[in-house]
Formats: structure tokens, C-alpha cells, sequence
């Protein structure tokens, strides 16, 4: 009966769906739920495109020779696939689709501090993704993702010079994000929304936003540099002009290693919120989880030399440089430990968002670990550069970062959409993923640990057994990453009409209409208690009954 | 956490309550914002409006600061790495002309903060002056500027490949290759720091309009107070500019 009810109310209830019809509605938003929806198509676009490139590789790899592309080709697909998913859907995914959805909200605010601000970072990030599907169309760039001179600034036959500036302009749009979460948390917070009364999404997101605005910026001038260089031959980065390539490694690293933390400390607060709503129990140690946040948002600043053991580094830099990546791993195991901390004796409900997150716990850890091993100065010389890297990086970004990112997509839909996506259907395509990347990606250390190097497209024949077993796992992977695709597409218009609070979750975001209205709640959120304060869970669920029987 | 009005089984009687501090509804309360010239309508306080605003500027320029500082960090291990490279490059610049540009610059940042004050206590006559003459300043720099690289292209000192050739007159050849790196920075920093001025030219413009159509008041001026404090950055980039570029061949040669 009150699913009847609730029917009925949605008819008539404004919703910032139904807040106009129009594209430029859509397109001239200043709504920051509308803009996290604009910026969810984009990069599941292009999420598509790098998961293709990623298929390409993994054919490719079917067979110890060169038979499906060259290796030329090979090198644009992989350099491609790498630029893609970094910088058009890792990077932005979590803080751009759900910081920006929820983060107001959260904080019981209309909106971000800066709206238009906002709308132009989507902007800004879809005339940089344009120039990159020119780069795309125009046969791709064939650098590695890492674009080191001098190759990238003389000898390279692709379009680097406009994929520079495709990548420096998509970098103001996370700048000004970064910039505005910033502001928005500092100053939008609710009445008696204290700091420490702030979810754990909220501390993650300030803590990205923290290496956005700081590492962002150096990139920027990096590949600024770079394109001069390759433009006007400089001679910044060229060792014949009398430059440094290592200073462009160190340049480079100096962001993309923080970049890392972007995509993962998201992911992080995600799972933050979901574990302590699925075991409706408080995060264990609170305040050590938001402040290992900072700390690894700062400690990511003091690492970039790992990266660079091998290249000409002095070996006293590079020890520091070991002991403090060292360092990072604690504040990271602190997070782990708590989370298990918070599900022992937690009242847990395996719902699609807890298997993402349960997965996340155990690939991150696994990632993290292995960090360690690359990490160890002399073990690096032996692991540098090959498969063991890769598949180091794609634990904890696609175990760490994307299946964060599904969680919260899956944890988050009803009340972006207003509907449930088909529960079954997410359970059944979360232990695919979960099995597909392990598929995929554990040969891939074995591989590495034995000698097979990253970015080549051909190999010795006794690496085929692992390397079939990884391109099969892909095949898995593929079609896991697939189903949500098209099961949260048809809950869109088929999906059952999800409850305002359907996990009995607490927070702000659980407390308005799903789907919120344009102004985010219909009165003024007051704040009286602390984050994720179970004690009234059952109270809130039987009001929530009631409330949302009565129209808003 | 549980907020007031939300969840509870008598949400309308709540709700009641929050209206009796807040006439109206939602879009009721914007309209009574409204009245509050100048406040957008997601801001409930024009102390919050201005709180974000500064905020958010005081973080651009750290952005900025780590942009430059990028610039900073090239410039640092390139002149440990050419040090009499960067003495006679640093001697090919004009010290009167920059030293000129420096003085024009810290005048500006006067003019600016007097315009701020201006705005604060609602004197729209001298704002519009101050902001003017701040804006003529930025453009007298950007003028010496102008002369400065005219005559680097002139003297082919443009690092670009195929057209960077000293004179021996001006440059001993065993230099040519650790000037050209310096005259790189220079051209990257000053080039860069030139666009930010042409920024901040174009915002004073805005601000000349603003003020002269009187959008400015005694409670609304926080725009001329943000672009005042990116003005400010500016110049202080410069400060350092000028004796790290210009200055440094004195420094070196112990003049």
C-alpha cells in the first residue's frame, strides 16, 4: 500500500528531474545534481572507449607474436587506454559524478559554493575530452601515458602536442572541482554540521580536492612545457639544448603520483559509507579514518621518486624516497583496519554496495601490499617496468578506484534516479567483476615477477599460459563491467520506485526525497548528533515510512 | 546524524517550526534574499557569500602559486646547473626598464588596495578613479613589456630552433646554449605572468563597468575586494621575478 502511495506522490512531487524538460535545461544547469549527471554520461563514454582500447591489448597478448596489430598500433592503443582512463574517467569519476551529486547534500546545502563556477568545469572537461577523441581519431598517441622526453618531444610521429593540450585544459576542470569542494565544505556546512560530525565522503573529497588544487597545477605547467618543447624545440626537457629529461619524470611524478590518491581517496570515502551503513555500526575510529585521509593526501606529495629508481636518481633521493612511500602505507592500513574493524559485529547486509565494498578491502589491500614490494629499492630494479607494475596500478585502481566507484553508483542510484536497479541482477554482476579482474590481473604479477616486461606486444611462448589466462579473465571482466551498463539504464525507466531511505542508512542524503528536490531538501537541515549514530536507526526507518507517505 | 523537520513522524509540525525562523518557502526565502541586493540564492548570509568568495580565491592563487611554482623549481636547478649561463643572460636584460616595471607595479597594487577601500566605504566616485588608475598602470606595464621582447626579437635572442642567434657582440659563444635555457625562463615566467596581467586587466574592466553602473555597495563589494587580492598576487610574482631574472647578474658578479 504505501508503495501505492509513494506512486502517486512522485506524479506530482518536484523533483530536479522533472525541473524542466529541455536540453538546455540540462545543458545551461547550474544544478549540481544535474551537473554530476552530465558529467556520469561523459565519462562513462569515455569509460567505453579505454574499456575498448583495454580489449585491443588483451587480444593482442592471445598469442606470443604480433598478429592482430603492429607495433606501432600497439603502442597508440596502450598509451591511449592509459591517457582515457586516467585522465577522462579515473580521475574525474568518483568526485565529479558522486561528490558532486551528494557533497551539497551531505552538507545539507542548495548547492556548491560556486555554481556556474561547476557548470564550467564540465565544460572545460568536455572541450579537453573533444580534443582527445581528435588525438583519438587522428590515430592516438603512441608516448605512453607518461609522455617522457626526449621520445615524446622529438621522435614521436603522433599527435602529442594537441593531447598535451587536451590534457592541460581537462586539468582546470579538476582543478576548479577541486577548488570548489574546497569552498563548499568550509563553507556550506548545515547548522551544527561540526567537522567531526562530517561523513567520512566528505573528509575523503576535501582531502582529494587538497591534491587537485596543489598537484593539478604542476602538471599543467609540464605539459605546457613539453608541447613548447616539441613546438619550438626549447630545449627545456632535450639534453642536446642543454636540458633535463629527468626534471620532466620528476615534474610528472610530482603530480601523477598524488593523481593516484586522487582516484583512490574517493573510493575510499565511499566505502567509508557504505561498510558503516551496511553494518549499521559507527566507523571504528572516526577520527583516525578522516585524518589518514590528509595524511595521505600530504604524504603523496613526498613520493613521486619511487617512480624514478631507475632513472639516473641519486641513490640517497631514492632511498628517502623508499622509506617515505614506506610511510604512506599506514595511513592507508589504518583505513583497512578499520573498515574490518567496523563490520566485526556489525548488523551486515550483503547488498549489491557491500560486495563492492568487501571487494574493494580485499583488492585494495592486495594492491597496497604489492606497492610495498616496488617500494623496496632493490626489488624495484627488478620490478620496474614490468607486468608486476601493472598489475600493482590496476589493483588498486580498478579493484581500488572503479570498484568504489560501482559501489557508490549502486549505493547512491535510488537516490539519484528515484528508482531500484534490479538487486539480483547487481549482486550477480559484482562477484563477476570480482572474479573477472582477479582473472586478469593475478597472472599478471606471476607474469611481471618473471620477467615480462610492461608495453611490449609480443612475447617469449612459455609467458602464454598466464597471458591467455589474464585475456580470458578480461573477457570476464568485460562482461561483468558490461551488466550495470545496461540493467542501471533500464532502472532508469523500468527500475521500482526506490524509498527515500531504502539501506536504513543515516546521513543527510537519506533524509530528502529520492529524487531530491531542485533546492536539495524542502527545509532548512539542523544537525544535532554525530556521523553514522545508529541508535536511532529504527526510529528513522519508521519515519521515513511515514514522511514519505505524506506528500513533501 | 538527524536533522531537524526530516524524518520525524510530525515533519509538517517541524517543518512549521523552521518556517517561524525563516518566512516563507524555499522559493519564498529567495525571494526575500532577493531583497539582500547581490546575494545568490544557494547562499543564506551575505557573510557566507563573501566568506566564499574570498575563500575560494585565497585557493586559486595557491593553485597559482604551485603553477609558477613549477616554474620556480625549472628556474632553480637550472641556474645550479648554468650559473655563469644565467649571469650573462640576466645581463642581456634592461635592469632600468624592469626596475621601471616593478615600481609601476607596487604603485598599482596601492591604487588597488585604495580601491578596495573605496568600495568598502561606499565611494563610488574614487572607486571608479582608483580602479582606473590601477587598470592604467597594468596597461603601462604591459606597454614596457612589449618594448622589452620587441627588442629580444630584434636581437634574435627569441630561444626558438632557427631563430635564436645571438650577436657575438652581445654573447660570447661558449654561452649561447646555457642563455638560451635562461632566456627560455625568462620568456616562459614574464610571458606567463604578462597573461595573468591581461587577466587582470580585463577584470578591472569589468569591475570600471560594475562600479560606474553603481553595483557596488557598502554590503556588496566583495568582487572588487577578490579581484583586488589576485591583483595583489600578481605583483608579488613579479617582486620575485625581478631580481631572480634581471638582478642576478649582479648578485653573481658581486656589482
Amino acid at each position: 500500500m504505501a508503495t501505492e502511495v509513494i506512486a502517486s506522490v512522485e506524479e506530482s512531487r518536484q523533483t530536479y528531474l522533472n525541473n524542466g524538460h529541455t536540453v538546455k535545461s540540462w545543458l545551461l544547469t547550474l544544478d549540481h545534481k544535474r551537473i554530476g549527471l552530465l558529467y556520469l554520461f561523459s565519462i562513462s563514454a569515455f569509460f567505453l572507449i579505454g574499456g575498448i582500447y583495454a580489449a585491443l591489448i588483451r587480444l593482442e597478448l592471445l598469442t606470443p607474436k604480433g598478429d592482430l596489430l603492429t607495433a606501432d598500433t600497439y603502442n597508440r592503443v596502450f598509451t591511449m587506454h592509459g591517457v582515457i582512463m586516467i585522465f577522462f574517467f579515473l580521475i574525474p569519476s568518483i568526485p565529479a559524478v558522486l561528490g558532486n551529486f551528494l557533497l551539497p547534500i551531505m552538507l545539507g546545502a542548495k548547492d556548491v559554493a560556486f555554481p556556474k563556477l561547476n557548470l564550467l568545469s564540465w565544460y572545460i572537461f568536455m572541450i579537453g575530452g573533444a580534443l582527445m577523441l581528435y588525438t583519438l581519431i587522428s590515430g592516438g598517441i603512441d608516448t605512453g601515458w607518461t609522455f617522457y622526453p626526449p621520445y615524446s618531444s622529438i621522435y614521436s610521429n603522433s599527435e602529442v602536442t594537441i593531447a598535451g593540450v587536451s590534457i592541460f585544459i581537462t586539468g582546470f576542470s579538476s582543478i576548479l572541482t577541486g577548488l570548489n569542494f574546497m569552498v563548499t565544505i568550509h563553507t556550506m556546512r548545515a547548522p551544527g554540521l561540526t567537522w567531526f560530525r562530517l561523513p567520512l565522503f566528505v573528509w575523503a573529497h576535501y582531502a582529494t580536492s587538497l591534491i587537485q588544487i596543489l598537484g593539478t597545477p604542476v602538471i599543467a605547467i609540464t605539459i605546457l612545457a613539453l608541447a613548447l618543447e616539441r613546438s619550438f624545440q626549447i630545449g627545456i626537457f632535450d639534453p642536446k639544448l642543454g636540458g633535463d629529461p629527468v626534471l620532466f619524470q620528476h615534474l610528472f611524478w610530482f603530480y601523477s603520483h598524488p593523481a593516484v590518491y586522487i582516484m583512490i581517496l574517493p573510493s575510499m570515502g565511499v566505502v567509508s559509507e557504505i561498510i558503516a551503513n551496511m553494518t549499521r555500526k559507527r566507523v571504528f575510529g572516526y577520527h583516525f579514518v578522516a585524518f589518514s585521509s590528509l595524511a595521505i593526501a600530504v604524504f603523496g606529495f613526498l613520493v613521486w621518486g619511487h617512480h624514478m629508481f631507475t632513472s639516473s636518481q641519486s641513490m640517497y633521493a631514492g632511498l628517502v624516497f623508499s622509506i617515505i612511500s614506506y610511510a604512506v602505507a599506514i595511513p592507508s592500513a589504518i583505513k583497512t583496519f578499520n573498515w574490518t574493524a567496523t563490520i566485526y559485529k556489525g548488523s551486515v547486509s550483503f547488498d549489491t554496495p557491500m560486495i563492492y565494498a568487501l571487494a574493494f578491502l580485499g583488492l585494495f589491500t592486495v594492491g597496497g601490499m604489492t606497492g610495498l614490494f616496488l617500494a623496496a629499492l632493490g626489488l624495484d630494479v627488478h620490478l620496474h617496468d614490468t607486468y608486476f607494475v601493472v598489475a600493482h596500478f590496476h589493483y588498486v585502481m580498478v579493484g581500488g578506484a572503479i570498484i568504489g566507484y560501482l559501489g557508490g553508483l549502486h549505493y547512491w542510484w535510488p537516490k539519484m534516479t528515484g528508482k531500484m536497479y534490479p538487486e539480483i541482477l547487481g549482486r550477480v554482476s559484482a562477484i563477476i567483476i570480482f572474479i573477472g579482474f582477479n582473472f586478469t590481473f593475478f597472472p599478471q604479477f606471476i607474469l611481471g615477477y618473471l620477467g615480462m616486461p610492461r608495453r611490449y606486444y609480443a612475447y617469449v611462448p612459455e609467458f602464454q599460459v598466464l597471458h591467455v589466462l589474464s585475456s580470458a579473465g578480461a573477457l570476464v571482466l568485460g562482461v561483468g563491467f558490461l551488466m550495470p551498463l545496461f540493467y542501471l539504464a533500464w532502472s532508469i525507466k523500468y527500475g521500482k520506485p526506490a524509498p527515500n531511505n531504502p539501506w536504513t542508512a543515516v546521513g543527510l542524503e537519506w533524509q530528502t526525497s529520492s529524487p531530491p528536490p531542485t533546492e536539495n531538501f524542502t527545509y532548512d537541515p539542523v544537525v544535532k548528533t554525530e556521523a553514522y549514530e545508529f541508535e536511532h536507526v529504527e526510529e528513522i526507518r519508521q519515519a521515513g515510512k511515514a514522511a514519505s507517505a505524506q506528500p513533501a | 546524524m538527524i536533522a531537524d523537520g526530516g524524518w520525524g513522524s510530525n515533519g509538517s509540525a517541524l517543518h512549521g517550526f523552521d518556517t517561524c525562523q525563516i518566512p516563507g518557502e524555499d522559493f519564498t526565502v529567495a525571494e526575500s534574499h532577493a531583497s539582500e541586493y547581490g546575494l545568490a540564492h544557494h547562499f543564506s548570509s551575505m557573510e557566507q557569500q563573501r566568506e566564499a568568495g574570498t575563500i575560494g580565491m585565497w585557493i586559486f592563487l595557491l593553485t597559482e602559486l604551485m603553477f609558477f611554482g613549477g616554474m620556480f623549481l625549472v628556474y632553480a636547478i637550472f641556474r645550479a646547473t648554468y650559473p655563469s649561463g644565467f649571469e650573462q643572460g640576466s645581463h642581456l636584460l634592461s635592469v632600468p626598464l624592469g626596475g621601471l616595471n616593478t615600481v609601476v607595479l607596487i604603485v598599482s597594487s596601492v591604487t588597488m588596495a585604495m580601491a578596495v577601500y573605496s568600495s568598502q566605504v561606499g565611494d563610488r566616485r574614487k572607486l571608479v578613479g582608483y580602479l582606473g588608475v590601477t587598470l592604467v598602470l597594468g596597461l603601462a606595464f604591459l606597454v614596457v613589456k612589449y618594448f622589452e621582447y620587441r627588442e629580444k626579437f630584434e636581437h634574435h635572442l627569441f630561444p626558438a630552433m632557427g631563430f635564436y642567434a645571438p650577436e657575438p657582440s652581445h654573447l660570447a659563444v661558449q654561452y649561447h646554449q646555457p642563455v638560451r635555457v635562461f632566456l627560455w625562463i625568462y620568456f616562459a615566467m614574464t610571458g606567463l605572468h604578462a597573461l595573468h596581467m591581461i587577466i587582470g586587466a580585463g577584470m578591472l574592466l569589468v569591475l570600471i563597468w560594475m562600479a560606474h553602473k553603481g553595483r557596488f555597495t557598502k554590503s556588496y563589494n566583495s568582487p572588487v575586494e577578490i579581484c583586488g587580492l589576485y591583483w595583489h598576487f600578481v605583483d608579488i610574482v613579479w617582486i620575485f621575478l625581478f631580481p631572480l631574472l634581471y638582478l642576478t647578474g649582479f648578485h653573481l658578479t658581486g656589482h
